[in-house]
């Protein structure tokens, strides 16, 4: 079996507002392979949340795919209809959001959302439905599903629905997940508990993960390899190793350098000067380039995406 | 405690409870022999805390730990239970009157949320200036000039004065409330998540503000947060949370290097670290309880790893295990013994 899972290419998705044309997502080629974990990093505005709608035909208008393809299993995504999305979420691909409140319904009872998602994909009885509704729950760490099972969502603690909203999203088995921020709501020690049940699953089911975040240590943690997004390009790409010991974006070094753990307490921390640009009069220029130290000349034309092996960067002068 | 004299702010045995009575419906159905209870949270029971002029006190906890609403008490926002609340060694009760205004706004607060903290419909120059004319700080007619220079002193661009809230980011917010807290000269901040809300780069420039802020007006914080890396870099001292007490505290690098309290040590070993990579998470069991109905004995007992029965029959006592280092854990009886 191909190891390749999800493979991103070129994906442009822009939203034409009365403003202009917004471009959340602007070129961006990544690739998953089966279990394996790619973390996507960026601030807000980076178009880290809006890769991921993308992949799951999630972009409301006046958004769309302008142009890219996104491949499933070598099978191509963006030209779907309505019908065979319907087929393939949920099922083949599922996501997790940050709020469990926006996922789960409070006036239906777990089992009900549950089943219905089982049953939505697979022709079972409801009694085999609710069977792989528990092994999901226990799969996720919840000690006695029958009781949880009979409940509605209010009655849990934030932590408990993000349990129950990763039961739903595992419990067809996807091929690939897509977590967009999930344990940045939850406790320290609850988030512990989530990032080691994810870990996992993913090797347990080779289930490959797209985990969307802001948290550069979480990723450090978790994921395999990294995407860094800022104003809607990936700048940065590789293993997490190379990526983390050794960035080459000054936006990614940037980042590493202002997290407060990395610096001598009570001094100033190292600080990205300025603020995020807004996407909608975004040139073709790199994004970066009002806030950066290592501006160069070249810096106003397009920075071109330079591979080699494993590793993307998107700068045209930089770090060694 | 020795350093009372010393002590800028210090808290006695403070408590908050809320109590939820039970409405109409509630007390008719009680009265026909239903069985319910008027229920109350102690969101704060018994903290004892003292923080000395210039110091950083960190304030760390997860949710329900009660932390936001101590900040409250110690900012005048609400009136604790039990307890007393001492400032420069008297009672807050001792600065009634016009006389000691001014020691009364030397608490102010900052908050979490820079959007909803900000009234939308005012403009920058009135919420930063407002207070300080009504409090007769500043005369009317020099309002403006004064703002321009809270804000620059913020590093906020002053002609941005007239300005509505809404046409700032979420970091030039944050600085828009910490310059409205520096409008009436305060000696004392609380911070409650003043950096939860903003990105990673603007984080930093937001919290070297307050590095900044504190050498230059020599303030003292209260800096309450869940991060813990946030809290390690502008804290000197370290008061650890939870459910409504205090389980731990100390000098921070002492702390952060040999915490003793289990609930501690599994807080720290559980933050991400950029340095710490394929971990695999070891997870503390269990649920934070609900503060409607904590756990007996020591509330960590559930989810300890070292509980035994002691710890679920006898809350442990707040004791210091070396100077200026306070633990309430049974182990550490044990370990002297």
């Amino acid at each position: 079996m191909n190891t390749r899972l999800l493979e991103v290419d070129g994906l442009r998705t822009h939203f034409f507002t009365k403003a202009g044309v917004v471009k959340a997502v602007d070129d961006v080629t990544f690739a998953v392979d089966r279990g394996r974990v790619l973390g996507l990093v960026g601030e807000s505005g980076s178009g880290k949340s809006m890769t991921g709608y993308s992949i799951l035909g999630l972009v409301d208008p006046p958004g769309r795919i302008v142009e890219g393809s996104i491949r499933l299993n070598g099978a191509e995504l963006t030209t779907l209809g309505a019908a065979e999305w319907r087929r393939l979420r949920g099922n083949r691909i599922a996501m997790v959001f940050q709020d469990p409140m926006m996922t789960l319904n409070p006036v239906l009872r777990i089992d009900t959302q549950m089943v219905e998602t089982v049953r939505a994909h697979h022709d079972v009885t409801r009694a085999t439905a609710l069977d792989r509704c528990r092994e999901a729950l226990v799969q996720v760490g919840i000690a006695s599903p029958d009781e949880r099972l009979q409940g509605y969502p209010h009655q849990f603690s934030g932590g408990m629905r993000q349990r129950v909203a990763i039961a739903i999203a595992l419990v067809n088995k996807p091929d690939l997940l897509i977590a967009d921020e999930p344990t940045t709501a939850l406790d320290v020690t609850i988030q512990g508990q989530i990032l080691h049940e994810m870990q996992r699953l993913c090797r347990e089911s080779a289930t490959a993960l797209l985990w969307i975040t802001h948290d550069l240590s979480v990723i450090a943690g978790l994921a395999d390899d990294v995407c860094v997004m800022y104003a809607g390009r990936i700048v940065e790409a590789g293993s997490v190793d190379d990526v983390l010991d050794r960035p080459m974006h000054p936006y990614t070094r940037g980042l590493l350098d202002s997290v407060p753990s990395r610096n001598t307490p009570g001094r100033p921390l190292a600080q990205i000067r300025g603020m995020t640009p807004s996407l909608l009069h975004l040139g073709e220029a790199c994004a970066f380039r009002e806030r950066c130290s290592r501006v160069v000349e070249g810096c106003s034309a397009a920075p071109p995406a330079n591979v080699s092996g494993a590793r993307t960067l998107r700068c045209v002068n930089p770090l060694a | 405690m020795n350093d009372a004299t010393t002590a800028l702010l210090e808290l006695r045995d403070v408590s908050k409870r809320f109590e939820r009575r039970l409405d109409l419906a509630g007390r008719m159905a009680r009265g026909l022999g239903a069985n319910l209870r008027e229920s109350t949270v102690y969101a704060v029971d018994g903290v004892s805390l003292s923080v000395r002029e210039g110091e950083v006190v960190g304030l760390v906890g997860e949710s329900g730990c009660g932390k936001s609403t101590l900040g409250r008490m110690v900012a005048r926002i609400l009136e604790p239970s039990a307890g007393e609340r001492l400032w420069r060694g008297r009672p807050y009760a001792q600065y009634e009157g016009s006389e000691s205004h001014s020691e009364r706004l030397a608490v102010q607060m900052i908050f979490q949320d820079p959007f909803a903290s900000l009234n939308p419909r005012l403009r920058i120059v009135d919420i930063v200036g407002e207070a300080p004319v009504v409090h007769g700080l500043v005369p009317r007619r020099e309002r403006d000039a004064f703002v321009a220079r809270t804000l620059e002193r913020v590093g906020m661009d002053a002609t941005l004065m007239r300005r509505f809230p809404h046409q700032f980011s979420g970091g030039q917010r944050s600085r828009i409330g910490i310059a409205r807290a520096l409008a009436v000269s305060p000696r004392f901040l609380v911070c409650d998540e003043a950096v939860a809300a903003l990105d990673v780069s603007i984080q930093a420039q937001v919290l070297n503000l307050f590095i900044r802020l504190r050498e230059e007006l020599k303030l003292t914080y209260l800096f309450i947060s869940h991060d813990l890396g946030v809290i390690r870099h502008v804290s000197d001292r370290v008061v650890v949370m939870y459910l409504g007490r205090v389980v731990e505290s100390g000098p921070t690098a002492e702390l952060y290097a040999r915490p003793n309290h289990p609930y501690t040590a599994a807080l720290i070993e559980e933050v991400p670290r950029i340095d710490a990579r394929h971990r695999s998470y070891v997870p503390i069991r269990g649920e934070i309880p609900s503060p409607l109905a904590p756990p007996s004995g020591c509330h960590f007992h559930p989810r300890c790893p070292h509980a035994f029965e002691r710890c679920r029959a006898e809350v442990p006592a707040l004791r210091e295990i070396a100077p200026g280092r306070l633990s309430a854990c049974h182990l550490n009886d044990i370990a002297r013994s």
